[in-house]
């Protein structure tokens, strides 16, 4: 629950220019990306926006392919929003707030088509490449859609395929070959607080939000996911500005990659 | 052939490096990053806090909670299935043991100080890398404490005592003697063992032995602990 008293004070300091921890309106906490973080992981990286840090792991695994899709590697993306990282969350399977998580950063992947599946086909009907990414957080200070989404991509880009000789999967040796990624979506969370639109949103900020969206876009400019949250209703006018804003910001965290 | 050169080319009492770190994670009371070789553990304490439902509370006592999980990507083979399965329970009720003699929650009746521990990435040791990271989360927290604990596995390879084994080491197939693994938490200033485990074949010698051996590992292991908890707090 957040007080009326505390809106207040977040929407008066917008209205003069300033984010709560002194950032400018537009401005993101600093960012980094880092590769590799689990060796244990075929691919890995952990990104920091500010405060908030999540590791995302990518696992490769032979699958048999759904019937009717025979040619057509997998993809599943899952989020542990780990009770290690907040004092909100808990134990137990996973709730609605990590769900949403992993089935926004999921669509981004699949709907830009940054993976080219037909190439993740071993053998048709029988065989493929399986793509297991796991969001794991480590701090939550806000803005984990944008993290996840971030270390994600950072992961797919840093992962190698384990050797497979058409029997056994060797974990322990990788090869050179590298993931079919040919597009880098990047989702850019922007929040609705009064007349104010704001990115890079912290959870006191999260929590006075009348609206939010998060909008994937890849590098030619084409959106290729969208979800919004929060209880009040948007113009199609807001809408526009904020994927504006997501244009110009999913640049600048492309270019952190 | 006996087991005279270990695999990885290390002397028989050393230890894989060791990186540790405490106030890793903002959100938590106290935290701790606890590296051994590439074995990594992170550990975050909450608490003491209420603790419900109210039939769990000790009226005498706060009570100790840990909970042991594996990242889905930090297991040696395919993906581990996030969630606790019936290793990480035992490992989170062993944590539990190893930690409870050096705490006193007297002075929080009802209430709990939670431990939670993530690897992100494991080579054996994982249980004993997540007592090392607890240990400095629950102190950077502030919860009284008499000592810090250390954690390592000591075992034999094919007769050879070892400290600190890893992955390659623990599934060593090639000697006659097979091989025992030995996870043990140690507190330094009563001088006793809070964690025993063991699986494999050893002699009553041969593990008194590598107990000793454990015990001076672990006093290695908490002066790397408490430089990591004095370089937080500028010491």
């Amino acid at each position: 629950m957040i007080t009326k008293a505390a809106k207040e004070h977040l929407i008066a300091s917008l209205d003069a220019g300033v984010r709560l921890d002194g950032r400018k309106i537009g401005e993101y906490r600093p960012i980094e990306v880092k590769y590799g973080v689990s060796k244990t992981a075929e691919g890995s990286a952990e990104v920091t926006i500010g405060d908030t840090k999540v590791i995302a792991g990518v696992k490769l695994s032979v699958e048999v392919p759904y019937p009717d899709t025979p040619d057509v590697g997998t993809i599943m993306v899952n989020a542990e929003l780990l009770p290690l990282s907040s004092p909100k969350f808990e134990m137990g399977p996973p709730g609605i707030m990590a769900i949403e998580l992993a089935r926004v950063v999921d669509r981004g992947v699949r709907e830009s088509k940054a993976i080219d599946v037909k190439k993740l086909c071993i053998t048709k009907g029988e065989k493929v490449w399986g793509i297991g990414i796991d969001i794991c957080t480590i701090n939550d200070a806000g803005n984990l859609f944008d993290a996840a989404g971030l270390a994600v991509i950072a992961a797919l880009k840093d992962a190698h395929f384990p050797t497979y000789d058409g029997v056994e999967l060797n974990y322990k040796e990788r090869t050179e070959e590298k993931l079919p990624l040919s597009k880098i979506p990047i989702p850019v969370t922007v929040i609705k607080v009064g007349k104010h639109l704001i990115t890079d949103p912290m959870n006191e900020e999260l929590d006075c939000a009348d609206s939010r969206l998060t909008v994937t876009t890849i590098a030619s400019g084409e959106i290729c996911s969208l979800q919004k949250g929060g209880d009040m209703a948007l113009t199609v006018e807001e809408i526009g500005n904020m994927v504006d804003l997501a244009l110009k910001y999913g640049e600048e965290l492309r270019n952190k990659l | 052939m006996a087991y005279t050169k270990r695999l990885d080319g290390r002397k028989q009492k050393e230890c894989r490096e060791i990186v540790a770190q405490a106030g890793v994670i903002k959100n938590a009371d106290g935290s701790g990053y606890f590296k051994i070789g590439n074995t990594v553990a992170y550990a975050a304490v909450y608490g003491p806090r209420a603790l419900f439902p109210k039939r769990v509370q000790d009226p005498s006592t706060g009570i100790l909670r840990c909970n042991y999980n594996m990242m889905p990507f930090s297991g040696m083979g395919s993906r581990v299935r996030p969630g606790q399965n019936r290793r990480a329970k035992e490992i989170s009720m062993v944590t539990e043991k190893a930690l409870l003699p050096v705490l006193d929650l007297k002075e929080y009746p009802n209430a709990v100080v939670d431990v939670f521990i993530e690897l992100t990435q494991t080579d054996a040791g994982s249980r004993c890398a997540g007592i090392c990271a607890a240990s400095i989360a629950l102190a950077d927290a502030g919860v009284p404490m008499k000592d810090l604990v250390a954690a390592i596995s000591v075992g034999s390879v094919d007769g050879t005592l070892v400290v600190d084994l890893d992955y390659q080491e623990e599934a060593y197939e090639e000697g006659e003697e097979g091989v025992a693994d030995i996870p043990i938490a140690y507190i330094p200033s009563t001088q006793k063992i809070s964690l025993l485990q063991m699986d494999g074949e050893i002699t009553k010698e041969k593990l008194i032995e590598a107990l000793e051996m454990g015990k001076e590992a672990c006093e290695e292991i908490i002066t790397v602990q408490k430089k990591a908890l004095k370089e937080k707090y500028n010491l």
